[in-house]
């Protein structure tokens, strides 16, 4: 039986967390973040949540402790925002070269310096290359259900999984949503075995030095060596993407919701100008999408749930008939462009005919993004004389300025 | 005639972002009164802070003022001083700021006895996040993280930095205000790392947790639990329980960090 209820987007990722099971959680607070582990401290004390909660003195110690929980053994979970989630890096790959299967909400944030405590997504695209899997959630039932789904995809393919959500705009608006029952997300979700839990029966060193050169262990098996390892960890994460839509099918079987795990569409079924977004950025353009069309446009809008493995050929094979792609991103890769427009860009090359492509950055620093200026922007990139000139189609252009 | 604190206050900062009844906005005036004492040239003050309510305090004020990561204050602060010895350095911040997420930064700098202030609000609780405990919460009371009771044991801050080789330790509270002005300038003619710990309220997320039912109350308490360091000399073990000592706890004459690196420079034959 499903419960309905009305909470925040800190409450809703809180409740998911205690449905999975989580035994260890180790948090530090930082805005937007707190109300999340606060609750489940909540819950913790009064028992009704069975799991350790270790308050520690920095985000680091936070990622540091989840990392020694799931080496022993323990389902493990952390949240964090903004300068937390940097603060973390050292660590984040570490539990990614470890291949230890937690989950971290990252409640979005933009990153200092200047200071602010307002919405973007800078702080998770500064870590993508991290070896952590990525998602990003742009409502409260998505938050619950990716929460949920994200546990069993880090222990099935022992890769930590970040699940994103938009500060603020999520974490502490009020949404319905609806939680799955206990029993039914314990079948979905099988106790956290893990391969080489700490054991003093059975000891091992676990991430010892290694070698440029593969090697042999005291038993005389074979062992790689450093490139290998991250070699294999490569690989296994491009093949997290189809143990996701796994996962999403038997959720969608078990729950009802689901049937777009990598991505999911809005109107594009005959769209010939394709907006890509993550977030609630996506929800936004259903806006401007819905207006575009009464024009006689054919627009439609692509919001992307799994950055990262990069779903390449998903995206690229559905976008490389469209005429144009314009992709809009709350943050980028200073120096180039928008780190998702990069990304989808490079995806597109294999194809002979390839859309024309716009980049577009917006909402920094929770700048306000009117849906209005959205419309302008896509309107604008529709137009037969705005496909040309690298200077329109590939240089980013900011949306809402104030120089 | 009132004090004129305006003229050390940035133009069109006001008002601060503190609740009613916070103390960091007495230690705020204490400061600049001890700068006034002084006579602190503000172009050559540099006041550095980290994160939290404390570390809002040098945005407020008309010198060289830095707002660093989580944290970190320590450590710019040390490479402010470092670049330029001659300027006047003193860090502002709270105590999860400074002992929990910095704590490895403050020990360090008291450590090397750089000649730095630092004015550290104690008032028991991350405020600014909503009131997680510390590592000063008291053992036993309440914050949003341990609605039922802290069990952890706390830092005494002021144990701490003498412990880790701050050649001047002072404590006051926000309660004692004409104290800290006169604590600070103290601490700003010491030469080397000077910690003045101010015992601080947060009737927000603290007081209304642990059973505070006013400001006034917390402020009481200040008052009631502080004995000056020469009265406690005169005073029983049983008598002392419960208290805090109050006054310079500590001072010494050792080497400043930036004059012994002058030295290392001298030697190597570098430009001094």
């Amino acid at each position: 039986m499903n419960h309905k209820m009305i909470e925040s987007g800190n409450v809703a990722a809180a409740l998911a967390v205690r449905l999975a099971g989580a035994e260890v959680i180790a948090a530090y607070p930082i805005t937007p973040q707190t109300p999340l582990t606060e609750k489940l401290s909540q819950m913790i004390t009064r028992g009704e949540m069975d799991a350790e909660y270790v308050a520690v003195e920095s985000e680091h110690s936070a990622l540091a402790v989840c990392i020694g929980a799931a080496s022993a053994g323990s389902r493990s979970f952390t949240a964090t925002s903004s300068n937390g989630l940097l603060y973390m890096s050292e660590q984040l790959h570490w539990a990614a070269g470890a291949r230890l299967p937690m989950v971290m909400c990252v409640v979005n944030r933009g990153v200092g310096a200047p200071w602010s405590v307002w919405n973007d997504h800078q702080d998770a695209i500064s870590q993508r290359d991290a070896g952590w899997i990525q998602v990003f959630a742009k409502d409260h039932q998505e938050i619950v259900d990716m929460t949920l789904k994200a546990f069993r995809l880090a222990e099935l393919t022992h890769i930590p999984v970040m699940v994103n959500y938009d500060g603020y705009y999520l974490s502490h608006t009020y949404m319905p949503f609806e939680l799955p029952d206990a029993a039914d997300v314990k079948a979905f979700l099988p106790p956290y075995e893990y391969l080489h839990t700490l054991d003093p029966e059975r000891p091992e060193s676990l991430n010892t030095v290694t070698l440029p050169d593969a090697r042999h262990d005291v038993n005389g098996v074979k062992r790689g060596g450093y490139m290998d390892i991250r070699h294999n960890l490569h690989e296994e994460m491009r093949l997290a993407m189809e143990v996701w839509e796994e996962i999403d099918a038997d959720f969608q079987r078990r729950f009802g919701r689901g049937g777009a795990p990598i991505f999911d569409l809005y109107q594009c079924d005959d769209a010939e100008f394709v907006v890509v977004a993550m977030g609630t950025l996506a929800n936004q353009f259903r806006d401007v999408v819905d207006r575009l069309r009464h024009e006689g446009i054919k627009a439609g809008v692509l919001s992307l749930q799994m950055y990262r493995p990069f779903p390449s050929s998903h995206i690229a094979n559905l976008l490389q008939s469209a005429k144009g792609v314009m992709v809009f991103e709350k943050g980028l890769s200073y120096g180039n462009q928008g780190a998702l427009f990069a990304d989808l860009k490079s995806a597109l090359y294999p194809f002979p005919a390839r859309p024309t492509l716009h980049n577009f950055i917006t909402g920094l620093g929770g700048r306000e993004i009117r849906t209005e200026d959205l419309y302008q922007a896509v309107k604008t990139s529709c137009e037969p004389g705005n496909q040309s000139s690298p200077e329109q189609t590939d240089t980013p252009q900011w949306i809402g300025l104030q120089l | 005639m009132a004090y004129d604190y305006d003229k050390s206050i940035r133009p069109g900062k006001l008002p601060h972002i503190w609740c009613p009844g916070c103390g960091h906005g007495i230690v705020m005036k204490g400061l600049i009164r001890a700068m006034d004492t002084c006579e602190l040239d503000r172009d050559n003050t540099a006041i550095v802070s980290g994160i939290g309510c404390a570390s809002r305090l040098p945005g407020y004020l008309d010198a060289c003022t830095l707002h660093t990561a989580h944290g970190r204050a320590a450590a710019f602060a040390t490479g402010v001083k470092m670049a330029k010895p001659e300027m006047n350095v003193i860090v502002c911040g709270g105590d999860g700021d400074g002992t929990a997420i910095g704590g490895n930064h403050f020990i360090h700098a008291c450590r090397r006895n750089i000649d730095m202030t630092y004015v550290i609000m104690n008032n028991y609780i991350y405020g600014m996040t909503g009131g997680q405990f510390s590592p000063c919460t008291p053992t036993g009371d309440k914050a949003s993280t341990t609605p039922y009771g802290n069990p952890d044991p706390i830092f005494d801050i002021s144990k701490l930095a003498i412990g880790a080789g701050a050649t001047f330790v002072a404590r006051t509270t926000a309660f004692h205000a004409t104290q800290i002005d006169k604590l600070i300038t103290e601490g700003i003619k010491h030469k080397g790392l000077a910690v003045i710990e101010v015992l601080d309220d947060c009737p927000t997320t603290y007081g209304r947790r642990n059973k505070f039912r006013s400001v006034v109350d917390m402020m009481k308490r200040l008052k009631d639990i502080s004995v000056p360091v020469a009265a406690a000399s005169k005073m029983t073990a049983e008598q002392l329980e419960g208290k805090t000592l109050t006054g310079i706890l500590h001072q010494e004459d050792k080497p400043e960090y930036t004059a012994m690196y002058k030295e290392v420079i001298k030697r190597a034959g570098g430009a001094a």
